[in-house]
């Protein structure tokens, strides 16, 4: 069989969506459920590759389905932006599924195939975000993503799950039909299509205040970027499993907010009409404020997960930001930092998850010492830390040397001065983790006498307690990534570039 | 034979459901009954869709009924917007049939079922005959037999609760004012223009209009029919009828008599009032668009606090009804394309949502809420549908929901009134509130403990996902009804409503 | 200035009014269900002369062709138009009655304020306890 682009975006949708009912239907063996499932990962990111390939060869891979509305239709495209996002979601997915399988059975959660299932969808809707040819159809898949892990959010059932489930349903619904569906209808009113098209399709429809007022209202619409006030759904998802909070909150759906916001940027405003209204002016402040902030709550969480979650968000604030710049330097930025950023902290949740089936903790304070146990596990943690905070020779490094740069381009030197204060802040948070589990007793060593010359620092191989190598391998894989974006970063500048007119 | 049905199928569809009733009486035979019944709507869908056709195809149509020509004798006259309105009812009636096998045999009792098939057609037939005829005072007979036989089909629910029977009162005493308000309207125009076809009033109005006569019976006409909408606030009939009757008629009529009223209303407000009289600012300002607003939260915001899954979406219907007001209220095309899309996107998704309510109630005999605990493990089927219903009320993407909602908001863009706009978006965000009250319960508490519950049976199950796919695949496919919206709609904006040939014959 | 004249030439008006609104109080003021039927009642009936009276012609005669091409005929239609109205009324009537003797077997009682509070108590009965 020929494999066609119109077949290849197809597949990349029909591939999950096929895999979920295929998880569903082998529930009851899940021996063979999670062959389904790491078949569907591996098959899924072929094609993404195929349809790489094809782009980089000069191809062009446009699908029209059907009209949803009249002139309407859902259309699939791809463009390098989204290129980018599909790859770093199902490449990842593979590594999330391995690790998913050591987890949920290292933990013997129930509901497993639910989990799965569901898991299966959403990555297939952060496909069809990735891909969506026009703003009708990635809002189609925005919704099916925030509902398809709703199941994922509230998997153990308890009270704090449902609560935290609720919040996220809320604060995602919300933002999305009350801000973003309206400046959805709102764009269609001016400009009379929802295309993405290269230089944005509102120049010369609207001008004035309008303009900053739509744009405010895409960016909160965009509730799964956590633009402050809108933020407080990522620490409520974090009852989630940690594979759903490693793929989903640190990568697929975090980053489809993210690039729904770097889409809208480009392809709805284009760059240059929102650096001439002056339009995304405001955001600028938003996202820093933003920044700083949930950078400064991070250092006051001691719950592991929640402080990554913070972390997020204040992370996921630098791609706002590289929008708000409004250069081209701020795009690529943001772009970088999709990557770098989704490498650096799926291994930092994996971790996370790791250090709990081994050891059943959760708080800061309880992992002292515990770096010399799980060396690997602790390992692969610094080199994620070290991306967040943008420290060579990791992928974060780049990201934020562009989005400087794009700070100055624009003489925003308030934003520099974010920028680095924030990195500041990233291992204020992040360091002490790594530095208490290498450094530090074992909480319950503290009282006991130790003979005389014992090294507590030492590495002792024979009392290594790491988690199960299913939940091991996987984060230290995304280290080493992390650490070979550093190298491939010009590349894909390269590959962005296009988009930004350079 | 084909060609003589085609040029009688306007009367067809109302003469058949009509006389098919009193066979299901004489016999006396459930399973007779039903099939009767059966036989009956679906022949009555395929006949309304071929109706459909024909006026997309080739404008509107118009029957003589006994070949007496109007305005001396009755007409039927068909354009867009009824003939789409047959189309839900007819649809909705043999969806409705086809679950009633199972629903019915457990609610009522085998001796009164087949006058429940009796009562259900003569309501079926009074409702197409509302949507079908072009006379005015014809219209009232048909709202009457379509009203009398559904007092009569919300009774029938007493064999489970006694309540039906004082909702069905309640309901007979407000419809039945609401019905004659309607016809003093009527007897009104009559004193001046002295005629009571429809195309023909809206002919001889227009010099009329100054007159005291014409604005008080455009009032009369208006409250009699918005008792019969439901529109808030003469919604109070609603939430116990609809609580206590049986299933089927709960469904049946949350998706198409408050839609047939709906449509007579639009018909009167464009067709036969004219726009530009109706919509001097002050009904539009100060009558529909506060009305509707308040709807849309009142209702809503009453729903969140139900303890009654029915009752729940009893006012999510009065809320729904908010929505379709206030797509008039706009003035504009948009607007009342919205309005008609919402009567049909409305129909699919709360008559799926009552029959999924349904499937719960034959398995564990109750609509409360607390019945709906962990059903999503037990029944997961019924479960799924009544979550997808949910959504397209939510009006998420990819559902009916959203095709309304966009050019509602789409409309109030139009209009220039994006505070409206807001509004719209707002409230749909209530209907998250009170759809994910049951969605908690149902998936994320357990099963009280003990009580095994079984899955709907397939006759159950079948008919509710026909209408919830229906909700998925118009979301996804809403080419063809927003054609047909907005064809309708422009029909009733600017057609002169004047006199058309018959269409059986020269 | 109240022209007396006209208000009286139009005395017809008057009693249909009278009527309808009496009808509308008794449905609104009495609790009891057979009144309020009967108020019902009251309210069609008024309604029905109306038509009847606007079908009048000054002048006219019963509408029975006499075949003198000068006579003058009141309007038949609104007759015919009313005797469906009573056919209706008819039926609402017998309808309303018979759903009356169905609540007086379920309730033991036709007063509204009895059967609300009746029905307060089962829904109270239903309730989920918090």
């Amino acid at each position: 069989m020929m494999m066609t682009p119109e077949l290849a975006l197809i597949l990349s949708l029909a591939i999950p969506a096929i895999g979920a009912l295929g998880i569903a239907v082998t529930g009851a063996r899940p021996n063979l459920r999670e062959a389904v499932t790491l078949l569907t990962a591996g098959a899924l990111f072929a094609v993404v590759l195929w349809l790489l390939q094809h782009h980089l060869e000069g191809g062009v891979a446009t699908l029209t389905v059907l009209n949803l509305l009249p002139n309407l239709p859902i259309a699939f495209t791809v463009e390098p932006l989204g290129l980018v996002f599909a790859l770093v979601a199902s490449g990842l997915w593979i590594v999330t599924s391995v690790y998913s399988i050591g987890y949920m059975r290292g933990n013997d959660e129930a509901n497993q195939t639910r989990f799965y299932v569901c898991f299966a969808i959403a990555l297939a809707s952060a496909v069809g975000i990735a891909f969506a040819g026009n703003m009708l159809t990635l809002f189609l898949f925005y919704e099916i993503l925030t509902i398809s892990t709703y199941p994922l959010v509230a998997h153990k059932e308890t009270p704090e799950a449902k609560a935290g489930a609720r919040i996220y349903l809320g604060i995602l619904l919300t933002t999305s039909i009350l801000f973003l569906l309206t400046a959805l209808i709102w764009t269609w009113f001016e400009a009379g299509t929802l295309n993405f098209r290269l230089g944005g399709i509102l120049a010369g429809q609207i001008e004035g205040p309008a303009v900053a007022i739509l744009f405010a209202l895409y960016m909160f619409g965009i509730g799964k970027a956590a633009l402050l006030p809108f933020h407080g759904w990522l620490p409520a998802a974090m009852v989630a499993p940690t594979p759903v909070s490693a793929l989903l909150h640190a990568v697929a759906v975090v980053k489809a907010g993210v690039f729904t916001v770097l889409k809208v940027a480009v392809y709805i405003f284009g760059v240059d009409f929102l650096a001439e209204s002056g339009a995304a002016d405001w955001l600028l402040w938003v996202a820093a404020f933003t920044l700083i902030a949930t950078s400064v709550i991070a250092v006051t969480k001691d719950n592991l997960k929640a402080r990554l979650a913070y972390s997020t968000v204040s992370q996921l604030a630098y791609v706002t930001l590289g929008v708000g710049l409004a250069t081209s330097m701020g795009i690529v930025g943001g772009t970088m930092q999709i990557v770098a950023h989704a490498l650096g902290k799926i291994t930092l949740f994996m971790c996370a998850g790791a250090i709990y089936v081994a050891t059943h903790k959760t708080e800061i304070s309880q992992m002292r010492g515990l770096g010399r146990l799980m060396p690997f596990t602790f390992g692969a943690f610094l080199l994620g830390s070290f991306s967040i905070i943008g420290l060579p020779p990791t992928g974060g490094a780049w990201s934020k040397w562009y989005l400087v740069m794009g700070a100055a381009d624009t003489s925003q030197l308030v934003m520099i001065g974010v920028l680095m204060g924030s990195s500041l802040l990233a291992i204020a948070y992040l360091i002490p983790v790594v530095a208490r589990g290498f450094f530090l007793p074992l909480s319950d060593q503290e009282d006991r006498p130790q003979p005389p010359g014992y090294e507590i620092s030492t590495i002792r191989w024979s009392e290594m307690r790491e988690a199960p190598i299913w939940c091991v391998v996987p984060p230290c894989l995304t280290a080493v990534l992390s650490v070979l974006v550093y190298f491939a970063a010009p590349t894909i500048a390269a590959f962005i570039s296009p988009i930004v007119g350079q | 034979m084909i060609a003589a049905l085609k040029a009688h199928l306007p009367i067809l569809l109302v003469a058949v459901p009509l006389f098919a009733a009193p066979l299901c009486a004489l016999f006396r035979h459930p399973l007779f009954a039903w099939t009767v019944s059966m036989l009956v709507t679906a022949a009555a869908f395929a006949g309304s869709l071929c109706l459909l056709a024909m006026v997309m195809a080739g404008g509107p149509l118009s029957y003589y009924l006994g070949g007496w020509a109007p305005p001396w004798g009755i007409e039927f006259r068909l354009d867009a917007v009824n003939a789409i309105i047959l189309v839900i009812v007819a649809g909705v009636g043999a969806v409705t049939m086809a679950y009633a096998r199972a629903s019915v045999g457990q609610e009522i009792s085998r001796a009164a079922q087949p006058l429940f098939y009796t009562a259900m057609l003569l309501c079926l037939a009074g409702l197409m005959g509302v949507a079908a005829t072009g006379d005015a005072f014809n219209l009232f007979v048909f709202l009457e037999i379509s009203s009398l036989s559904s007092y009569v089909i919300i009774a029938m629910g007493a064999e489970r609760d006694k309540r039906a029977l004082t909702s069905a009162y309640t309901y007979l005493m407000m419809g039945t004012i609401g019905a004659t308000f309607y016809v003093i309207g009527i007897g009104l125009i009559y004193t001046v223009t002295g005629t009571l076809n429809m195309a023909d009033m809206a002919a001889r109005i227009g010099e009329l209009e100054q007159t005291r006569t014409i604005p008080v019976a455009f009032a009369f006409i208006l409250v009699g029919l918005a008792l019969k909408l439901a529109m808030y606030p003469l919604h109070l009939w609603l939430p116990n009828a609809y609580t206590y009757a049986p299933t089927v008629v709960t469904a049946f009529l949350a998706a198409t008599s408050t839609k047939v009223a709906g449509y007579a209303s639009l018909r009167f407000i464009y067709t036969v009032f004219a726009a530009d009289f109706a919509f001097e600012e002050r009904t539009l300002l100060f009558l529909f668009l506060p009305l509707g607003l308040v709807a849309m939260f009142a209702s809503s915001a009453v729903a969140i606090f139900q303890s009654d899954v029915k009752r729940l979406l009893a006012y999510s219907s009065i809320a729904q009804v908010g929505y379709m007001v206030l797509g008039v209220s706009y003035g504009n095309v948009t607007g009342l394309s919205a309005t008609i899309l919402h009567l049909f996107n409305h129909a699919l998704m709360k008559g799926g949502l009552f029959l999924a309510v349904g499937c719960v109630i034959f398995r564990t005999g109750s609509h409360s809420i607390d019945a709906f605990r962990g059903l999503g493990r037990q029944m997961p089927w019924t479960m799924a549908a009544f979550v997808i219903g949910g959504l397209a009320l939510i009006g998420l993407p990819a559902t009916v929901g959203f095709v309304s909602k966009w050019y509602l908001v789409l409309g109030a863009f139009e209009r220039g009134w994006w505070p409206v706009a807001l509004l719209i978006v707002a409230s749909s965000l209530l209907a998250v509130i009170y759809i994910w009250r049951v969605v908690e319960i149902a998936y994320l508490q357990p099963a009280p403990a003990g009580v095994a519950v079984k899955e709907a049976p397939l006759s159950l199950l079948l008919p509710c996902w026909v209408l919830i796919l229906a909700c998925v695949v118009f979301g996804v496919y809403a080419d063809p009804t927003v054609t047909i919206a907005e064809t309708a709609a422009q029909s009733l904006f600017f057609d002169p409503g004047a006199g058309l040939p018959p269409m059986d014959g020269p | 200035m109240i022209d007396f004249a006209q208000v009286l030439s139009h005395y017809n008006y008057w009693v249909i009014i009278t009527l309808m609104m009496t009808g509308l109080y008794i449905i609104v003021a009495r609790g009891n269900l057979i009144k309020k039927i009967v108020g019902l009642n009251i309210f069609q009936v008024s309604v029905f002369l109306f038509y009847i009276t606007i079908s009048k012609v000054a002048g006219g005669t019963a509408p029975i062709l006499t075949g003198d091409p000068d006579t003058v005929y009141s309007n038949p239609l609104p007759h015919v138009l009313i005797l469906t109205a009573i056919v209706v009324g008819v039926a609402t009537t017998a309808l309303g009655l018979a759903l009356v003797v169905r609540i007086k077997e379920a309730f033991g009682t036709i007063e509204e304020d009895d059967i609300l509070e009746i029905e307060h108590a089962l829904e109270s009965e239903t309730e989920p306890q918090a």
